[in-house]
């Protein structure tokens, strides 16, 4: 059983009396532990997909299973407690907090939200999960904006394991951070995968990072899926006109045979 | 730079300053200065100033010292100000969140009552209301409040319509959080500063309003106000003016000194956020 299963997934949007289809008929499931990465360019719909798994939008047409149950069909506050199990980071580390917040808040709101931990017992649950993504437990009373950007995300990577989740939408999650520092919060991802057997969503148009990371890949243009499958046989030896398109336009790939860590 | 200097740098932001920290000292020592009942008779009357040194602003058609009501309707009318400001800043933002967040038929009835309260004249609900529930104080901040709301309900409604597409809202959402606490701990917040920046407008309309009130004798009549010492001294304009101008005095430089501060105030946090 998939741990997430997308059908005939359809989101149409209407712009000045036109009708714009973002997402067209797109199917994919996700095993347990698993990263399925969706590639492609900029309006590609990638970013629409994420936020209809994620039921922040809602579909025009099609089904969502997750963890067995259709998650479509949720509603108030049984869909809140579901949302524990299914987490999400966001491309720019800063705009993803409230700008008024501290670390130690951001941290708290899932902890308290799902009875997690009791109010004596959060600090140390804080302290706990900034450690576990690699976090200095006293940055905790620190405002949001005072950190850097590295250590944003990894904030906002704590926040998203809080509760436990069986899989993360990482919606271009590494993309605004510089080389460096992506490399150390792939790491870290891959880390907790391992150990969690977390699923990943992983959303980018980097197909470098794509063919490191994910077990598979779908490509998608213009909202529909155009190729997909294991992702360096894909990245390696493109179909599609699209994937041909798209591995050019990254010539650091061309030739080489970076290693997946 | 600290805000306190970089505030203090701008001229009208400092004379505001001043007319205010005397307005709010009047307030303050007017019990101290002047104990007991500031409408109790207290000389001959029809005394003009400065003429006794014991009454220094001499004294009404009635007899009672000018000063002493003077400084206790400094009390009333910041009291009535900064209530009324408060009341309305809350009323309008809480409103305006609720609109901008929810969206579709809520943001359509809040929306069209908020229309509904800003046709009519604020003064002449105002009025109405003090007519039809009795004058005091409490009841004139709540009538002034009703009138002003609107304006901070706007602005922070247009604030909260650009916020909730935020990703942090999103990421709120994401983690399980109820509507209304992301509604009031992650937008509203976030919506106050457009809205504050009206504050100084909003106090001293109200404070005009209330004076306004009193002088058509809807004011507390167990308070000394300015509006009210307007009205009284409006009886006997030819032979004593200046039962009518001094009050009148006061109540141009509190208006003056409340708006000039925030103006200020305005500028400073105007130059922060350029900076940051």
């Amino acid at each position: 059983m998939s741990l997430l299963a997308v059908s005939s997934l359809t989101k149409r949007y209407r712009r000045g009396g036109k009708t714009v289809i973002a997402v067209d008929d797109v199917s994919f499931h996700i095993e347990p532990g698993e990263t399925l990465a969706l590639a492609g360019p900029s309006g590609s719909g990638k970013s629409t997909i994420a936020r209809l798994v994620l039921r922040l939008i809602e579909p025009d047409a099609g089904a969502i299973e997750f963890e067995s149950d259709d998650f479509l069909a949720l509603r108030g506050a049984t869909l809140r407690a579901r949302r524990a199990r299914l987490q999400m980071v966001f491309q720019d580390p800063l705009a993803a907090f409230n700008p008024r917040a501290t670390v130690a808040r951001v941290l708290e709101d899932p902890l308290r939200i799902h009875g997690i931990a009791s109010r004596t017992e959060r600090p140390r649950r804080i302290a706990a999960l900034l450690e576990r993504v690699g976090l200095a437990a006293d940055l905790a009373p620190r405002a949001i904006h005072e950190i850097s950007g590295g250590q944003r995300q990894r904030v906002a990577i704590a926040r998203a394991i809080a509760t436990r989740p069986s899989l993360i939408v990482l919606d271009e999650a590494v993309s605004a951070l510089d080389v460096s520092v992506r490399g150390q919060i792939l790491d870290l991802l891959l880390d907790l995968q391992r150990k969690e057997r977390i699923a990943y969503l992983f959303i980018s148009h980097d197909l470098g990072v794509v063919r490191a990371v994910a077990h598979r890949v779908i490509l998608l243009d213009a909202g529909r899926i155009a190729e997909s499958g294991d992702a360096r046989a894909v990245i390696d030896a493109p179909q599609s006109a699209i994937g041909k398109a798209l591995v050019a336009a990254a010539p650091r790939l061309k030739g080489t045979t970076q290693d997946a860590s | 730079m600290s805000p306190i200097r970089r505030f203090l740098r701008t001229p009208e932001a400092v004379a505001g300053a001043i007319l205010l920290a005397a307005l709010i000292a009047m307030a303050l020592i007017a019990p101290l200065l002047f104990p007991g009942d500031p409408q109790a008779i207290a000389g001959p009357a029809l005394l003009p100033p400065f003429q006794d040194w014991s009454l220094p602003l001499g004294t009404d058609r009635l007899g009672r010292d000018v000063l002493a009501e003077l400084f206790h309707g400094a009390r009333t009318s910041l009291a009535v100000g900064l209530a009324a400001a408060a009341a309305a800043l809350a009323i309008g933002s809480v409103v305006g969140t609720l609109a901008g967040f929810a969206g579709g038929v809520v943001d359509e009835v809040l929306m069209r009552i908020t229309d509904a309260f800003q046709t009519v004249p604020s003064f002449l609900l105002a009025l109405a209301f003090v007519s039809v529930v009795g004058p005091s104080l409490g009841i004139v901040v709540i009538a002034i409040a009703l009138g002003t709301w609107p304006g901070p309900a706007r602005i922070a409604r247009a604030e909260v319509l650009s916020i909730r597409e935020r990703d942090y809202v999103a990421s709120a959402r994401a983690i399980g959080m109820h509507p209304l606490e992301i509604a009031f701990r992650e937008v509203l917040p976030n919506a106050l500063p457009p809205g504050l920046a009206m504050s100084s407008v909003i106090v001293a309309a109200a404070i005009l309003t209330e004076a306004a009130l009193s002088f058509l004798g809807l004011g507390d009549p167990n308070r000394v106000t300015w509006g009210g010492m307007i009205a009284e001294g409006r009886a006997v304009l030819r032979t004593a003016p200046f039962l009518s101008i001094i009050p009148g005095i006061a109540l141009v430089l509190t208006v003056l000194g409340v708006y000039l501060a925030g103006e200020g105030i305005v500028e400073t946090t105007a130059v922060r956020r350029g900076l940051s």
